[in-house]
Parts: structure tokens; sequence; C-alpha cells
């Protein structure tokens, strides 16, 4: 670690804003410059920046649906199976297989396992849980879960260059621009 | 802060120029207000009244754990159960419990998916108390059933007796239902947490605080491309809940609904249920919610517009459940059946008169208040309200369990039920697991959700000019 940084070990630019005006109108300027490789950190989720960045939906809600649907099927399955074949027991004159009473288990399951994978596949989209993460060595991040905006334009970036995207970010009009070094 | 709550002391005063409503947050704070406002709650430590409550929390919730060692010793004998009520303060305190709980993700989820705005401000803090309501009761089934080691009987798991559980019987269908609820609530509750544990993360010093948040945080950046699928998670698993919330209650009811006890047998109970449990839930956040506003300066962001909006809510489903209180009596004398009949006179005017009639007053007459502006959006009728409604929804669980139990059809194993010492304890020492939890979640957790408040602001909005923002709360 002693070497001087070269550029594989930068890791990009961190452009720090301070409103969701501010990297709105940065991040189209981004774009537009041709940039593909950059992120947008918020405190919160500024609404369109995800179209101006292209992000495509997110398919968190198929995957909650085909985990409801598993729920549902599971359920239906072992009460089917415990009531009507591997423990068959007439009780208040109902069929083994009596449906109706079964509907509130196949609910609470269907839920369950819907909003289980909601929260699992929104984590596992977003790359999560990731407790490292080189984004963490700009001085501006830590502000971020607070009040700050920040552009980070990668290093993998094929129109990456050090210095001038420095100069192309300081355009900006941005609050601080840095270089994030991997250590 | 005090500046801020003072100047704007008599919000009544100031509403908002264009809507001629009260804007949802007082003074229009900054981004970073906001954070040291709500963060600053938890990093500058607790002020005296915290250790107070806390250690009268924690003990109450101990003398709780002693009697309930002490009731696993002895049985169930110790309580006032007796035949004919075998349901007696344990099953009436779980059913409160569990109203209670409604509130939490009946605020998160329903007003989320309805675009009411000013939930930011108190959903956090409705959904914990929903957690820790669902904690206390389910607590009561599981020592109710005097043998606890054999609660793993609920579980559908194969094990050496090659028995299945019932899945005809309601008592079933409420294991899955409260116990899928309280999983859920917390994943629920989690989600929305995380953004905000990644800000404490990344405020806390020393050595220790910032791995313990920095774990819990899951390593959130706040990165776009998160906010994408957290933004969409968020709004399935508030799909998802709205109808679970208004099941839990539901299959509660059921318990009583799907028996042919006399005042149970009815088909309005589910919805008579489930007004019952947001009406005594919006009670429970609102005492809660006016404590802590005071306490920790919150004036600000929990202002007169979110309480009046609880308010309206309250009241709305108070007359709901007067409106049940009438059919059930309107349908008892329509069947023409006398045992049907007899149940609602004797409630009215039978030996646990005085409990009807304490739950009248609290959840009918006393709710008609909350038509006057003034009473609304006063703090301190509201906090008297809130209190009244709490009261009385337990008393409607007494009266639904214990008067239709003490007086069934035959007259001869009539019995006038007596709760004892025992039953006390226990239900004070659920209060006191309650409260314990909530001033460690209020001591450790930001107990409003910091990135959605951030979000209701105007200045949030990418395409508001910053000249636009600056006149329009001159």
């Amino acid at each position: 670690m002693t070497a001087a940084p070269t550029k594989s070990d930068t890791y990009g630019v961190l452009a720090e804003f301070d409103t969701a005006h501010g990297i709105y109108i940065a991040a189209e300027k981004v774009r537009e410059a041709g940039y593909t490789r950059w992120d947008a950190l918020t405190p919160f989720p500024v609404h369109g920046l995800e179209r101006v960045m292209g992000l495509e939906a997110s398919r968190v809600p198929i995957v909650a649906l085909v985990m409801a649907l598993c729920g549902a099927c599971l359920g239906l399955a072992l009460e089917y199976w415990t009531s009507a074949v591997d423990y068959p027991l007439v009780i208040a004159g109902k069929p083994f297989f009596s449906w109706p009473a079964f509907v509130p288990v196949i609910f609470e399951l269907t839920v369950l396992f819907g909003a289980a994978g909601a929260l699992l596949s929104s984590l596992f989209f977003a790359r999560l849980p990731r407790w490292y993460h080189p984004s963490f060595y700009g001085q501006a991040s830590g502000r971020v879960s607070d009040d700050r905006f920040c552009l980070l334009i990668l290093a993998a970036d094929p129109r990456f260059d050090a210095a001038k995207t420095v100069e192309f970010c300081q355009q900006l009009s941005p609050r601080s621009v840095e270089l994030i070094q991997e250590p | 802060m005090a500046a801020i709550a003072a100047t704007y002391a008599d919000q009544r005063l100031a509403p908002e120029p264009v809507d001629h409503r009260l804007p949802l947050l007082i003074g229009n704070p900054d981004f970073h207000v906001v954070t040291e406002t709500v963060a600053g709650v938890v990093e500058k430590g607790m002020p005296r009244g915290w250790w107070i409550f806390f250690g009268v929390s924690l003990a109450m919730f101990l003398q709780g754990a002693a009697v309930i060692g002490y009731l696993f010793w002895k049985g169930i004998g110790i309580w006032g159960v007796q035949n004919p009520v075998g349901w007696g303060w344990a099953i009436t305190n779980f059913v409160w419990w569990i109203g209670i709980g409604h509130a939490g993700t009946l605020i998160s989820a329903v007003l989320f998916l309805l675009r009411q705005r000013w939930r930011t401000s108190i959903n956090r803090f409705a959904e914990a108390m929903t957690l820790f309501a669902v904690l206390c009761a389910l607590t009561f089934p599981s020592i109710h059933v005097g043998r606890p080691w054999f609660l793993y009987w609920f579980l559908p798991i194969p094990d050496q007796m090659k028995i299945w559980q019932n899945f005809r019987s309601p008592l079933l269908w409420d294991f899955f239902a409260v116990s899928v609820y309280g999983t859920v609530s917390f994943m629920f509750w989690y989600l929305g947490l995380i953004p905000d544990l990644a800000t404490m993360r990344d405020r806390a010093k020393g050595r220790l605080k910032p791995i313990i948040y920095g774990i819990f945080a899951l390593g959130w950046r706040g990165s776009m491309r998160h906010w994408v699928h957290y933004e969409r998670a968020y709004l399935i698993l508030a799909g998802l809940a709205t109808p679970l919330v208004l099941s839990v209650h539901s299959i509660v009811s059921f318990d009583f609904a799907a028996s042919i006890v006399p005042g149970w047998h009815s088909t309005i109970f589910p919805p008579y249920f489930v007004a019952g449990a947001i009406f005594s839930g919006f009670a429970l956040v609102l005492t809660l919610m006016l404590i802590a506003r005071q306490l920790f300066g919150l004036q600000h962001i929990v202002t007169l517009r979110h309480i009046e909006a609880m308010n309206k809510v309250m009241l709305s489903m108070g007359l709901v459940v007067a409106y049940a209180y009438g059919v059930e009596a309107f349908s008892a004398w329509y069947s023409g059946n006398l045992y049907e009949g007899f149940t609602a006179y004797n409630r009215a005017f039978g030996p646990y008169a005085w409990a009807y009639w304490t739950m009248i007053f609290c959840n009918v007459v006393m709710p008609q208040t909350l038509w006057f502006k003034r009473l609304r959006t006063s703090v301190m009728w509201t906090f008297i309200a809130t209190i009244f409604v709490n009261i009385g929804m337990w008393f409607e669980r007494f009266v639904i369990i214990v008067s239709s139990l003490a007086n069934d059809y035959l007259p001869s194993s009539w019995r006038y039920y007596r709760p004892t010492v025992f039953d006390v304890a226990i239900y004070v020492g659920t209060f006191g697991l309650f409260f314990t939890l909530f001033s460690l979640f209020i001591r450790f957790v930001p107990m409003i959700a910091m990135s959605e408040i951030k979000q209701v602001l105007p200045q949030a909005d990418p395409h508001a000019q910053p000249a636009e923002l600056s006149g329009s709360h001159a």
C-alpha cells in the first residue's frame, strides 16, 4: 500500500451536491456526456433520477408473485396431505379435504412467502448485505445518509479519465469533487 | 428545536396558504434539521425521565415474569378461570393486545397505499408498537394452554405421535394468523429501518456503535440502484400487509364466531373486531406519541395536523364499533332466539352491567366529543380521549368473553367470574414487557422514519427550483 496510486487503484470520482434539484440537473449532463457506468447516492429516492440513469424496472414484483404462489401451493399441499392422506380423521362430519376451512392458512402462507420474497429479493437485487464498498472511502459519502446527494462516476467507465472527469464534474456546480482511491 | 416549536406554538394560526391545511412539518425544516432532530434523540442520551420510565417498566416486566414462573409451577388454577368461564382475563388481554397491534401496520400499509403523506411522521413509531403488542399478545395464549412446553404441537412438524394438526380449527388459523402477522410486520419495519440505520452508522462515534449500526444497516449506501428495489419491495409489502392486517383480527374473531356460545355465534364479528382493533390501536399510538412528542420536543414533526387526522380515524372507527353494538342487540332481538336474546339483555342489565356501561361510555359516548374541532386539535383532550378508548376497548373484550361464558345455556352452571391477583399481575407484566421494549426502541433506534420525512419535504422534488422553495413559506 506504499506505492503511489495508479489508475487501477482509482475507484471513481465523487461529486457532491446540496439539493435534489442539483443532482438531477447534473445527472442529465453526465448522461449527455456519454458516461455509462455511474451511480447516484441520495438520502431518499429522488423520483425521476432512475429514468435519467436509465435503470430498468425492478424485478422484485415478479419474485414476490412467484414466492406468494409457492406459499399458496405449499399451504394447500400441506393441508391436503395432512388432513386427507396421512392422517384422515372425520371432524364435525366434514369431508377430509374440506377446502373452505383450509383457506385461512393458505392465505397466511401466501402472504408470508410473498413478503419474504419481496424483502429478500430487494436485498438480493441491490447486492446487499455488502458491508464493504469502495464508495465508503469518499469524504462526502458519509453525509449521503443525511442531506447530501452524490454522483459517482466509476473508473471502470470507458470514458473515464481521472483528470478530465474531475474537471467535467467541476462544471456541474457541485459542492465538492473528489477522487476515490481504493487503499 | 425549542425555538421552532415556540414559534409555531399555536399551530392553528398558521394554515398553509394553498390548500388551507396545516403544513405537514412545521417551519419547513431542511434535511439536516430532520436528521439532527430524530437522530439527536438517540445520540444525546436519554433524559432522567427515560431512566425512571425504563426502570419502572422493567420492574413491572420482571414481576410478571416471576408470576408466570409461579403459574408454570402451580398451573392455571391460580387464575380466576373456572367452569364455565374458561377464557378469563388471559384471552381478554390477548384480544386487546392484538387489537392494539393493528394500528402500526394499518398506518404503515393502508395509509401508504392511500398516499396519506402524514403517515411518515408516525409510521415507524406505530410499527414498533405493533411488534411489541403482538409479543405481549402472544404471551397469553402461550401460557393459557396450561402446558406451555407442548406449544410446538401447533407447528405442522412430523413427530413421534404420528398425528397432524386440525386445519379446520379456528384456533389453529389463529396461530398461523398471529405468527405470520408478527413476522411480516417485523419485515416491513426492518425494511423501512435500513436507510435510517445507515444514517445512524454514518453519524455514530466511538468504536462499537458504528460496527453495530453498520451490521444492521447491511451496507446500505443510498444508491439509486438500491432505492428502486427498496421502493418496489416496500410497496409490495404494503400491499400484502393490507389484507393481512384485516385478516388477523377477522381470524381472531373466528375463535368466537365459529363456536355456538350465545353472543359469539355472529357473522358481524370479523368487521366488528377489525374496526375495534383499529379504534384501540390508533388510541394507543396517540397516547404514546403525545408523550414522546412532548418528551423529546418533536412538535414540529408530529404536528396538530397528524393528531387531528388520527382523531378523525378514531372517531369514524368508534362509530363503526357503536353500530356493531347496535346490530348485536338488534339481531339478538330479531332472531327470536331465546338464548341470544337473554345474552344481549344480560350484558346490559345482568351481573356484568357495570362493565357493559363502562364500555358504552368509553367507546360510544366519549368519542363523540371528537366531532368538535377544538377538542380534536387539543393535545390534552386527545390524550384523555385515547385513555378512555383504551379502557373501553379492554372492557369490550371482557364483556364479550366473560358475560357470554358466565351465563350460557345451562343456568345450573352459571357462575360469576372474578379475576385473582395473579391475573392482574400478569397483565401488568405484559405492560412492563411492552414499555421495556418501547423504551429500548426509543433509546437505540430512530423513532421517526427520517428518509421518509425527507421525501415529503417540498425540496425533495428534483424539479423544485431553489428560488420557489425559499419564497413558499415566508
